[in-house]
């Protein structure tokens, strides 16, 4: 396909777009297909059929919409009105909704989601613009919305140093936690020399509660694909690997499809879009360990070692995949390329602030009312996120903490609500940006109780190889766990501490020495709790059992009961 | 090969590019404790027991691994390292049931002698007391997890000098273990050529001759560096 | 000048550091006139006495008569010293941990070789066994620690001499390696 014939084939797909009267998207991302959303399409489906499929309508199975919690999301599109959205559809009432446009009378409120929510409102979707609007499984849907767009320029109109430099200048960071310069690593990958080069997605998200890049690669994976094939020409290299978690079957799956389609095309493989550029894409499924994210850990797994991360440097860049550079970044990374390219690197700066331009996707959970996927500007206020956006918690219950970053991150207080949220902002807290998981937790949380549970987590997915994080972490959960069951004793606070510093100082990856982050900031921010465990053998939150006792309890039990049986005339 | 300069515990030390900062501080007699750490071996930097500092570094670094650089200025004893260190081998202590008292390998025994001279006279940290198994179906060795460190210098010494590569690991953290032919009794081991480097150069009693017993596996190491030494002599006379 | 007040307690171990002690031979016989041993399996003491200088503890806190003796040592002890590797570590007392106290004592006393004590008669004459052994500064604050299985009597003797002095014990690096 040459560039020409992309552009043509998009203005088709427009035109087409346009001469439907009604469009049905349901959101088929995994959250809405857990709550029966395919039951959905297929109702909808039939209703169609039955009514002779008229042209004018039709009905697509999109990506994720967002609002994870009030799926099976539908949104009705129709020419000449704003977009509404339906929440917790069951096939009867998409059926419903079906039958009263068929009949020409107004449509049902019922469900219905108000015009102006603020969840949608005040996000700017960059990274997601595209999700939830096409079917994932259909090229020409992304290519309809500008799809590939950005690639032909870049192939046609550019060097790869200006692709380089572009990056650069757009000042988009790494999405994946580090906040590394996107653009910087670009150069050093496009400078290395080796036979060949690679580009690497990262696609192994396994924070608990986070799930942005699962819906990116479900929701849009063209554009994930897009991003990697504008990064093969910049740095060089004709091979890139997405790495899915195995845990994602369904990432993997349309990502499958999304590759054969884009090959088919000429989008991707041998002279994409008729320039002089290859590249080909292949998939690599993880097995299921948290350490794979980590860059070197997870390109000793693509080939096919052991998946344990080795010391830096070299750094991936300079000797990754092979030995050859190598260029890995995060799928949300990825997924903002082409965006730089269609905007301009220089709008796309505009939005963010500070050092943190552009977008931030994040995975909106825990005690908050609108749990979803949302795309913020970087530097909006953490109030605005969880109040605005999520609605506040149920039950206006109060604010307790956000948990950022997952396993490597930490609670940010209420104290700290106003925090703009970027790289740096949060680096101060004692937190992190990491990949974009933020949990919100109320009065019912206990923040030793929390740490605890991340505790366990990165115990169970230590690789093993280095002495403090393998070994670290358990003697850290122990004690965390004896704060809980009421047993700890006064040393065991100092140890902990002691521990926390020492697994963050001389880990050998990034995952270990950021594991003690969550205790570490919840000592900081809510040290009383932590000391009302141990001194008062009380859980402020009434979350831990608090029933076990110290031993220098139980001597003293003991003695009593000595004392008493002595005084009793009894034997002991 | 050019020569740099660098400051080491204070003093100003010459040494070639392309060394280590464990290597040059060996050239000037300053101790720095290893574990995993062998030299002929290839670096894993997992044991952090070397772990040193260097100004301008944000973290301390593994002095076996890092390499001595021009202007650098090392620090091999600070308090805080010497208490990481302390601490690495108790968490190495507490991990698995290494009751010094009936190892074959006491008195000879690297994690032992570490814990004495870093002057571990006590855990502070909770004994996990492990189920560990042995393995005695080979039979002229064996091998006790008891007293694994998993400092894979058995791994990488049956990869890259004896060439069987044998041995690797299974699982991962705390439950990681060492296996033999993907897991198989090492009795079983069709890989295995029974060349008993691995038990030489294990720090700890875990890999041991059968029929030792308290105290009485004594260790020769200096077979590495001459068979890599000979090695090299009879690979320059064939090219 | 006043005697130091030493006492010896001999909790979950074999006995084999008090032996070590004894091997201190006639270096006992020079401090003889400097302490006054009150308490220990060495004397005839009923009570662990109040006002002790000096406590040696061999062997690890395995069950509640342990465990009440030592809370006892250490408010009546200036300074307790953890004496050999059970006391230190748990070491050999320590390897019952991999059993559960049931069937621990279900193997020793009813399916194990011998006659006696069988079945409810074990549980009714011996003290309540606690769940894992345990060394004894994760009991109660220590003030040294002398290692070994047992400690060779030059370490004894070099804690000793410290202590007399009533300075801090300060073992070299070769008298204190565990086992």
């Amino acid at each position: 396909m040459t560039r020409a014939e992309l552009a043509e084939l998009a203005e088709k797909e427009q035109v087409q777009r346009d001469a439907k009267k009604l469009r049905l998207l349901v959101c088929c991302g995994t959250p809405c297909l857990a709550a029966g959303s395919e039951a959905v399409v297929a109702a909808l489906r039939q209703k169609l059929a039955e009514s002779g499929s008229p042209a004018e309508l039709e009905v697509v199975g999109t990506g994720c919409l967002g609002p994870c919690s009030r799926g099976p999301l539908v949104t009705v599109q129709r020419k000449g009105t704003p977009d509404m959205v339906y929440e917790r559809m069951d096939p009867q009432q998409a059926v419903a909704l079906l039958d009263a446009y068929l009949a020409a009378a107004s449509l049902p409120q019922q469900n219905l989601l108000p015009e102006d929510l603020p969840f949608f409102r005040r996000q700017q979707r960059v990274v997601l613009q595209t999700c939830g609007l096409i079917d994932p499984e259909d090229i020409q849907q992304y290519i309809g919305h500008g799809g590939y767009e950005a690639l032909a320029q870049v192939l046609h109109e550019m060097t790869p140093e200006e692709v380089c430099d572009g990056v650069t200048a757009s000042g988009l960071r790494g999405r994946g936690g580090g906040g590394y310069s996107t653009g910087l690593k670009w150069q050093l990958v496009q400078k290395g020399t080796g036979s060949r080069k690679f580009v690497v997605a990262n696609g192994d998200e396994g924070d608990p509660g986070a799930y942005m890049d699962r819906s990116l690669m479900e929701s849009d994976p063209h554009r994930v694909l897009e991003g990697m094939a504008i990064a093969g020409y910049a740095v060089g290299a004709e091979q890139g690997y997405i790495y899915v978690r195995g845990e994602y079957p369904l990432a993997a799956q349309r990502l499958k499809t999304a590759i054969r389609d884009a090959e088919r095309m000429g989008v991707l493989g041998s002279r994409v879009l008729d320039s002089n550029f290859s590249f080909r894409v292949d998939i690599r499924i993880g097995a299921g360990a948290f350490v794979c994210g980590e860059e070197t850990a997870l390109l000793a797994s693509i080939m096919g070692r052991r998946g344990q991360p080795r010391i830096r440097p070299p750094y991936p860049a300079q000797s990754g995949l092979w030995g050859c550079p190598t260029l890995i970044n995060n799928v949300e990374t990825f997924g903002n390329i082409a965006a730089i390219f269609t905007m301009g690197p220089a709008a796309f700066a505009s939005i963010g602030s500070g050092k943190s331009r552009g977008t931030k996707v994040f995975a909106l959970c825990g005690e908050v009312c609108n749990t979803g996927l949302i795309e913020v500007p970087m530097g909006m206020p953490l109030r605005e996120i969880i109040y605005d956006i999520g609605g506040g918690l149920p039950g206006g219950a109060a604010f307790k903490a956000a948990q950022t970053g997952g396993p490597s991150g930490g609670c940010i207080p209420a104290s700290k609500l106003d925090t703009p949220v970027d790289y740096e902002h949060l680096q101060e807290l004692g937190s992190i940006m990491g990949s974009g998981g933020l949990i919100v937790m109320g009065e019912k949380s206990c923040m030793v109780d929390v740490a605890r549970f991340f505790m366990e987590f990165c115990l169970d997915e230590s690789c093993g190889k280095c002495v403090p994080c393998r070994t670290g972490t358990i003697e850290i959960y122990r004690l965390l766990t004896r704060l809980c069951n009421g047993s700890a004793a006064a040393r065991d606070l100092e140890n902990l501490e002691k521990l926390c510093h020492l697994v963050k100082d001389t880990s050998l990856c990034g995952l270990g020495s950021a594991a003690p982050n969550p205790v570490l900031s919840t000592l900081h921010w809510f040290r009383d709790e932590y000391e009302a465990h141990l001194t008062d053998r009380r859980c402020p939150a009434g979350v831990c059992g608090m029933d076990v006792k110290p031993l220098h309890l139980m001597a003293e039990e003991l003695l009593q009961r000595v004392v008493a049986s002595r005084v009793n005339g009894e034997a002991f | 090969m050019s020569a740099i300069t660098l400051t080491l515990n204070e003093e100003l030390v010459t040494a070639r590019q392309g060394q280590t900062i464990l290597e040059v501080a060996r050239e000037h007699s300053i101790h720095i404790p290893t574990l995993c750490y062998l030299e002929g071996l290839e670096e894993m930097g997992g044991c952090r027991l070397c772990m040193v500092e260097v100004q301008g570094s944000a973290r301390p670094v593994p002095a076996c691994i890092t390499k001595a650089q021009e202007g650098m200025v090392v620090a091999t004893d600070s308090e805080t390292i010497t208490e990481y260190r302390r601490m690495i081998v108790e968490l190495l202590l507490a991990e698995r049931n290494h009751t010094c008292a009936v190892c074959v390998q006491n008195g000879s025994c690297e994690l032992q002698t570490l814990a004495a001279r870093l002057g571990v006279d006590h855990v502070r940290f909770d004994y996990l007391h492990q189920q560990l198994s042995m393995d005695a179906s080979r039979e002229r060795f064996a091998l006790d997890h008891n007293r694994c460190v998993l400092c894979l210098r058995c791994v990488r010494t049956c990869d890259a000098v004896e060439g069987a590569h044998t041995w690797d690991v299974r699982g991962r953290g705390v439950t990681s273990r060492i296996v033999a032919d993907l897991d198989r009794p090492w009795g079983e081991s069709v890989s295995c050529t029974d060349c008993g480097k691995c038990v030489q150069l294990c720090p700890t009693g875990a890999l041991f001759r059968k029929g030792a017993t308290v105290g009485e596996m004594v260790k020769e190491r200096e077979f590495l560096m001459r068979l890599l030494e000979r090695r090299r002599a009879i690979q320059g006379r064939q090219s | 000048m006043k005697r130091l007040r030493l006492a010896t307690a001999w909790l979950g171990g074999c006995s084999g550091c008090h032996m070590s002690l004894l091997d201190l031979g006639e270096f006992l016989a020079d401090i003889a006139g400097s302490i006054e041993l009150v308490y220990g399996p060495l004397v005839d003491a009923k009570e662990f006495p109040e006002n002790v200088d000096v406590a040696l503890l061999e062997g690890a806190v395995a069950n509640m008569e342990n465990l009440e003796l030592l809370q006892q040592i250490r408010e009546r002890s200036r300074i307790v010293v953890s004496f050999g590797d059970c006391a230190i570590t748990g070491n050999v007392t320590s390897l019952r941990n991999f059993f559960s106290v049931d069937d621990l004592l279900t193997a020793v006393y009813q399916a194990g070789p011998g006659t006696l004590p069988r079945s409810d008669e074990a549980g009714q004459v011996l003290p309540e066994l606690l769940p894992r052994v345990l060394p004894l500064h994760q009991v109660v604050a220590i003030d040294a620690f002398i290692p070994g299985c047992p400690p060779e009597p030059d370490r004894i003797r070099t804690a000793l001499e410290s202590l007399l002095k009533g300075e801090a014990v300060q073992l070299s690096e070769e008298q204190r390696t565990f086992g």
